[in-house]
């Protein structure tokens, strides 16, 4: 620690750091604009100038950046000073030469950081006299609106694209006071992460589009703690409503998940909510097979006929474990379905099963960020869980910190550390089925079928720990080079990393990867270990349980049990005509979000609450249980899943089977599953200092009586939350000094942006006032780590063998695999079309280029080629969850090409719809 | 004493008028001092002659050359990988030419020079960072390479020693930044043209993150001569306290514009009286910007002082790069001092807010008061954009600092010119606003 002297103030801060750092850790104001507390510093703003006084008796001091000052103990600096507060309001002055002044048509009013400054810095009177330059925009894509008259030329934008997430498309062009921040020519920006932009950006230059389509000012939105539920990261967003309409996600800092970063799954996921294949109303199917709508409590007595006749109840890895537990319970743990698939059950088990065995760490993002050597074996994490793509990103990055502390560079000089370091990489190993979007930092990469990836983790492992089997296997030539470049690099790492995860669809890629994580262990290394499952709550419905397997559960259908279905559709779950046969000779109800496949054949139909509808837990990835609360009450007949299930039960049972209210039904789920459960977020009878309850809404919030004029010029009472610590209103406090899940918003007096966030933190960058929300589910058992452990998996799959036949294996879209986000229109504006991959010797065999159609037994449909590098002969990757696309089974199957296949017009590039 | 002895540079130019051919270049004694070094001298033997010959650096910041060679590590100290020799030859500061004077006349004495240094520092790869410009000076260097390789005084195993020096040229792509030296390794690594954070200083972290060393042309081709006479020989040609001789020239309307090699700490009434043959006819010398551009002007009573680095630092101004440009009686400073503001501002990187936003603002401001649109207020406003701009550490590198030198310094040995220029409502010079 150092003690520096502020205008006077004595402060204890972390050596180590720049002065910004320090001082805005210390909950100070000083303005800036082009540090970024997860980029780092370059000086390129001039904004954050302080006098740095020599000794104590030195008055007149030097003027410097605080970005680019190393904290030293015992030095003294002026905030306050004339020189530097002249200085900094000179600067605003500056920036304000160009800027538009459009505050009132401009996206980022209200809470642009560039205002936020001007007013801080006390700049009012412009006494520029030139015209103003202009400059024509960009169209980005369905993404980000392009306003670059806005710009202030802080760089954040290239740093945070280029630098940060490793986008190419969008660069610094030109120079002096003619600076341009765009692509080479008009088009959607490539990156994943894109939607990042948005938040980096201190001012309006880029901007959250489909919210531009449906504006509101932030004071104007009502927001709550909420889990994304694209992935099975878990990062923790803030959706935000108004007019019963979800406006847009933006990220809610979480020290250990997602950081201050989304990716685009993510942020632009959300707005499936509005979409009009929304169920909005309780409906019945009368007997001459017509769906009428029939009101909830019709609904409600004929779903209990239904439960009476003995049903099986199917619940779903994107449903909350509240709304799971609610089901199982009505229906009994024999009758419960978790509602995974076969295979993906069988999966998640194995997964967990390694988890709970310990052995190797669990990483969170933060820890993978600081993973020094990595090998990723089978997952396309890019497409299935997407932001720990950035994470690695950012962890390849440890050899040019090491570089840098060698050279004397301090690590937040960021620009020093890229120049003295330039293309140095930590190791990351990837093997894969086809590319990936992350190569380009990969040390090597090798391609195989799932089995052949896991022969080479086998390999691996029994080159790092000769007791784990080997099974003599053979590898290709270059198969054995990049296993022993594998070794060596994991070998010598303190906190080597393997990522895989169910993606591939094969368990035995990820017994590959726990055993490579073991032997390392066993090494004596500290590694860590990262099995992905692909949905948001897949860990969470596993830990639940149930007594049936999708295949019991389809058969007790086909059967003639009834069936309650929530939130799942079956299509994406089971072969189609096992799921067709269950359907139609079941009674079913099937509780949903949006309309599918299930729902068509469903007997009664009830509406469902979307994730900001309701409120729940998810179990992200590390077994993380995270609460994402109510943000707005759904309009029509729109109720919480569990709600729904709770009426069900208080009908069948008078009893009072059903709960109250969440509070009720969380306490009894902790009691009888994890008592975390109960403890992650505060209570509905939680207050906040003084007394208070935590708004919803920003004390800003208006317009309340002309929301609804329409209807009555008299503003309704708003309603009493029973169920969170929450207010539906402006009143209480949000001083961000509550407990961590308890943050609906950011906002400080004088910070309208969302870089208030560190009025929120510990320190910069660190954990939550009020603790990083969130517990693990599953702990590590007491011996993990023992060397002598006795669970090695010693069996190593056959080799993979082409055959005329092809074997399908399932590759993933970020935009478009995950069932709720490909709902949302900007998804659907990026979303590709169906594809598959193949080697071009096997396009080449086959008669197709890229860009023709081709079909195969079990398909369903015809899908557009296109070749892949890395793919091996003999295997097609057929692209999972796109709309329209049935679960597709793992086998082998004969390919033939669609001689009617109309490529679909206007089709993104391969690098488009394969991000 | 030979011509070859007072002006090591330029005297045997003089005398046999272009040592473009390598025998001619031979002829004088050419790249004996290589020979030298390379084959009897240890390289940190040539780095305490260099720092004990008090050379210092002639691109402009006058920086001791053979005491920024000694921060190159030696040894295991530099780690893997290689060292680069750069040499500035982007000479794009306004008024001067004296290193293209230099390469389009004398190439081999750079080339040799750059073989020393390379040899001292021990970088076997070396770069001509030249001014895209530059046609001429290319050809010659690219002639003189092919050459210099030809004879083996480049490539591998030089002079029969295990030394091997790869010398390129790279013709910038342009841009007055490129000669801050972390800008233009920045160009040269193909990145933006912007400077970068300093530290790490090239010595430690330079061209691709590895040590380099980046010296000017005049610099390299004083070098030669210091190994070959000596450090006595070369201190005695000084004559105030710094050594050797310099390119000095002027621009204005002199009689006789052009450079000349002299002793270093010449006089400036000397240069001007006795070398450019005297103010033309009619014109009064009213100011000079000793150095280029980006110094600050000096007036009639600095016109006797020495021009060397000390000298016209105390007075107020720096040395830079000695090619001076002279304003007479005719040239209106609001003027002048608007047009030197477009080329900063133009030149500017655009990195940093205060050079980005703030030269074009003051160039705005010149063009008003020049064209009569001066308001009351202004001056203030320039003072203030002037303080603000122009000290150091408030923009990222030195490209502000040094354009408001000239302005700073106008704004105060010419203050009445601007205020007659805001009160009358127009330009006392210039018949085109009349």
């Amino acid at each position: 620690m150092a003690t520096i002297n502020v205008d006077g103030q004595q402060y204890e801060v972390k050596e180590g750091q720049n002065l910004l750092h320090a001082v805005l850790s210390q909950q100070l104001n000083l303005p800036y604009f082009c540090w970024h507390p997860a980029m780092g510093s370059v000086g390129a703003c001039r904004q954050c100038a302080i006098i740095q006084y020599a000794d104590e008796d030195d008055e007149r001091g030097r003027l410097g950046m605080a970005c680019m000052t190393d904290v030293v103990d015992g030095m003294r600096i002026s905030i306050a000073a004339p020189q530097a507060a002249d200085f900094r309001e000179s600067v605003i002055e500056w920036l304000m030469e160009n800027h538009p002044h459009d505050c009132p048509v401009c996206e980022e009013g209200g809470e642009c950081h560039l205002q936020d400054m001007t007013v801080m810095t006390g700049h009012s009177v412009r006494k520029y006299r030139g015209t103003k330059r202009t400059w024509e925009n960009q169209n980005l894509g369905p993404f980000i609106g392009h306003e670059m008259n806005r710009c202030i030329t802080c760089f954040r934008c290239v740093r945070y694209y280029r630098d940060y997430a490793g986008g190419t498309d969008l660069s610094a062009f030109g120079s002096r006071s003619r600076m341009y921040f765009g692509r080479s020519e008009d088009g959607p920006l490539e990156s994943e992460f894109s939607g990042n932009l948005v938040e980096v950006c201190p001012t309006g230059v880029f901007t959250d589009k489909p919210f531009a389509t449906h504006y509101t000012r932030k004071w104007d939105l009502q927001s709550a703690p909420s889990v994304c539920p694209g992935c099975a990261v878990g990062c923790n967003v803030f959706p935000s409503e108004r007019y019963g309409v979800l406006k847009r996600v933006q990220n809610r800092y979480h020290g250990e998940v997602n950081g201050y970063f989304l990716c685009d799954r993510g942020r632009f996921g959300s707005h499936f909510i509005n979409s009009d294949q929304r169920i909005r109303h309780a409906g019945i199917r009368a007997e001459d097979g017509v769906f009428e709508a029939s009101g909830a409590s019709n609904a409600i007595a004929e779903a209990v006929k239904l439960v009476t006749m003995d049903a099986v109840g199917i619940g779903s890895p994107r449903a909350s474990f509240e709304a799971n537990f609610a089901l199982k319970k009505l229906v009994g743990e024999e009758r419960f379905c978790t509602g995974l698939g076969d295979n993906e059950a069988m999966l998640i088990e194995l997964a967990l099963s390694i988890q709970r065995e310990g052995g190797a760490r669990t990483p969170s993002l933060t820890d993978v960020e600081a993973a020094d050597a990595i090998l990723i074996l089978g997952e396309d994490v890019l497409n299935t869980a997407p932001r720990i793509a950035l994470a690695v990103r950012q962890a390849v990055r440890a050899e040019a910190f090491t570089m840098a502390q060698e050279a004397g560079i301090p690590g937040w000089q960021d620009a020093g550390v890229r120049g003295h370091a330039q293309q140095a990489l930590s190791p990351l190993f990837i093997a894969s089925v086809a590319t990936t979007r992350i190569d380009d930092v990969a040390s090597a990469t090798w391609g195989g079928a799932p089995q052949d990836i896991a022969r080479v983790g086998a390999a691996i492992a029994h080159g790092i720990d000769p007791t784990y089997a080997a099974a003599d296997v053979e590898l290709s030539a270059a198969g054995i080079d990049f296993m022993h470049q594998v070794i060596a690099a994991l070998g010598s790492a303190k906190r080597p990393l393997i990522v895989s995860g169910t993606g591939t669809g094969d368990p035995d890629v990820l017994r590959a990867a726990a055993n490579v994580a073991w032997a390392l262990k066993a090494k004596g290394s500290d590694p860590a270990l990262l099995l992905s499952p692909l949905e948001a709550n897949s860990y969470g419905v596993a830990l639940l349980g149930g007594g049936l397997s999708m295949s019991d559960a389809l058969d007790a259908m086909t059967g003639g049990s009834a069936a309650i279905v929530m939130e799942n559709d079956l299509y994406r779950r089971g072969d189609a005509q096992r799921v067709s046969a269950a359907c139609s000779e079941s009674k079913m109800l099937v509780l949903d979000i949006l309309e599918n496949e299930t729902a068509e054949h469903a007997t009664v139909l009830l509406p469902a609450s979307t994730y900001a509808e309701c409120t729940g837990t998810y179990v992200n990835y590390e077994t993380r249980a995270q609460r994402f609360y109510q943000v707005f009450e759904p309009d029509d007949e729109i109720r919480p899943a569990w709600r729904w299930i709770s009426d069900i039960a208080d009908a069948l049972d008078s009893s009072g089977a059903g709960w109250a209210n969440i509070n009720v039904l969380i306490e009894e789920c902790a009691k009888a599953t994890h008592a975390a459960l109960a403890t992650i977020s505060p209570p509905s009878d939680y207050r906040v200092e003084g007394g208070t309850r935590i708004p919803r809404q920003p004390h800003r919030y208006s317009g309340r009586t002309a929301m609804r004029a329409q209807i009555s010029v008299h503003e309704p009472k708003a309603t009493v939350d029973d169920e969170t610590p929450f207010n539906y209103s402006m009143e209480g406090q949000n001083l961000g000094t509550q407990d961590g899940a308890a943050v609906p918003f950011v906002w400080s007096p004088g910070w309208n942006s969302n870089q208030s966030v560190f009025k929120f933190q510990q320190e910069v960058g660190g954990a939550l006032l009020g603790g990083d929300p969130g517990a693990l589910l599953v702990a590590p058992a007491p011996d993990s780590g023992d060397a002598s452990r006795a669970t090695k998996f010693q069996e190593v799959p056959d080799a993979f063998v082409a055959t005329e036949a092809f074997l399908v294996v399932p590759v993933h879209a970020i935009f478009g695999s995950d069932e709720l986000s490909n709902a949302s229109w900007p998804i659907v504006e990026r979303m590709p079309a169906p594809f598959a991959l193949l080697n071009v010797a096997d396009a080449k065999r086959l008669g197709v280029q890229a860009g023709a159609g081709i079909s195969g037994p079990g398909l369903g449909a015809s899908f557009e080629v296109l070749i892949d590098d890395r793919i091996p002969a003999g295997m097609v990757g057929v692209v999972h969850g796109l709309p329209g696309i049935r679960a597709i089974a793992a086998g082998r199957i004969d390919l033939s090409v669609d001689p009617d296949f109309i490529r679909r017009p206007g089709g993104h590039p391969d690098v488009i719809a394969r991000g | 004493m030979s011509l070859m002895d007072t002006k090591p540079l330029l005297g045997r130019v003089e005398e046999v008028g272009g040592l473009v051919d390598l025998n001619a270049y031979e002829a004088g004694q050419g790249y004996e001092a290589a020979r030298k070094a390379l084959t009897s001298m240890s390289p940190e033997e040539i780095v305490s002659l260099v720092k004990d010959s008090n050379l210092r650096g002639r691109g402009g910041a006058g920086f001791p050359t053979g005491l920024k060679w000694s921060f190159v590590p030696q040894g295991d100290a530099a780690g893997e990988g290689a060292k680069y020799l750069v040499c500035n030859a982007d000479e794009m500061e306004p008024g001067t030419f004296k290193d293209r004077f230099l390469l389009e006349n004398n190439p081999h004495v750079l080339i040799e020079g750059m073989i020393i240094g390379a040899y001292a520092i021990q970088a076997e790869k070396a770069y001509i960072f030249l001014r895209g410009e530059y046609h001429q000076p290319y050809q010659r260097l690219v002639e003189a390479l092919a050459d210099a390789t030809a004879r083996g005084f480049l490539g591998g195993g030089i002079f029969g020693t295990d030394f091997n020096l790869d010398l390129r040229i790279h013709s910038s792509a342009g841009r007055y930044i490129c000669g801050e030296e972390t800008a233009l390794l920045n160009a040269l690594e193909g990145k933006r043209a912007q400077p970068r954070t300093k530290p790490p200083f090239p010595p430690a972290s330079g061209a691709w993150g590895r040590p380099t060393i980046v010296n000017n042309v005049e610099t390299f081709c004083n070098v030669p001569g210091i190994v070959r006479n000596g450090v006595e020989w070369y201190q005695g040609l000084g004559l105030t306290e710094d050594a050797g001789t310099k390119i000095y020239g002027i621009s204005g309307r002199v009689n006789r514009p052009g450079l000349w090699e002299l002793p270093i700490g010449t006089p400036i009434r000397e240069l001007v009286e006795r070398h450019a043959g005297g103010m033309r006819e009619g014109f009064e010398l009213k100011g000079i910007l000793p150095g280029g551009a980006s110094t600050d002007f000096l007036v009639e009573e600095h016109f006797d002082l020495a021009m060397d680095y000390g000298t016209i630092q105390a007075a107020g101004s720096r040395m830079g790069t000695g090619t001076m440009i002279l304003m007479d009686n005719s040239v209106c400073p609001v003027d002048m001092s608007r047009n030197l503001q477009h080329f900063f501002a133009q030149e500017s990187c655009g990195f940093c807010t205060p050079c980005r936003e703030g030269l074009p603002w003051v160039e705005a401001l010149l063009l008003d008061i020049e064209e009569g649109r001066g308001q009351e207020g202004d001056l203030e406003v320039l003072d203030r954009n002037a303080q603000f701009i122009g000290a150091p550490g408030n923009t990222f590198c030195l490209h502000a600092t040094g354009a408001i030198e000239p302005l700073q310094s106008a704004l105060k040995y010419f203050r009445e010119d601007f205020e007659e220029h805001i009160r009358t409502g127009k330009c006392p010079y210039h018949r085109r606003h009349l």
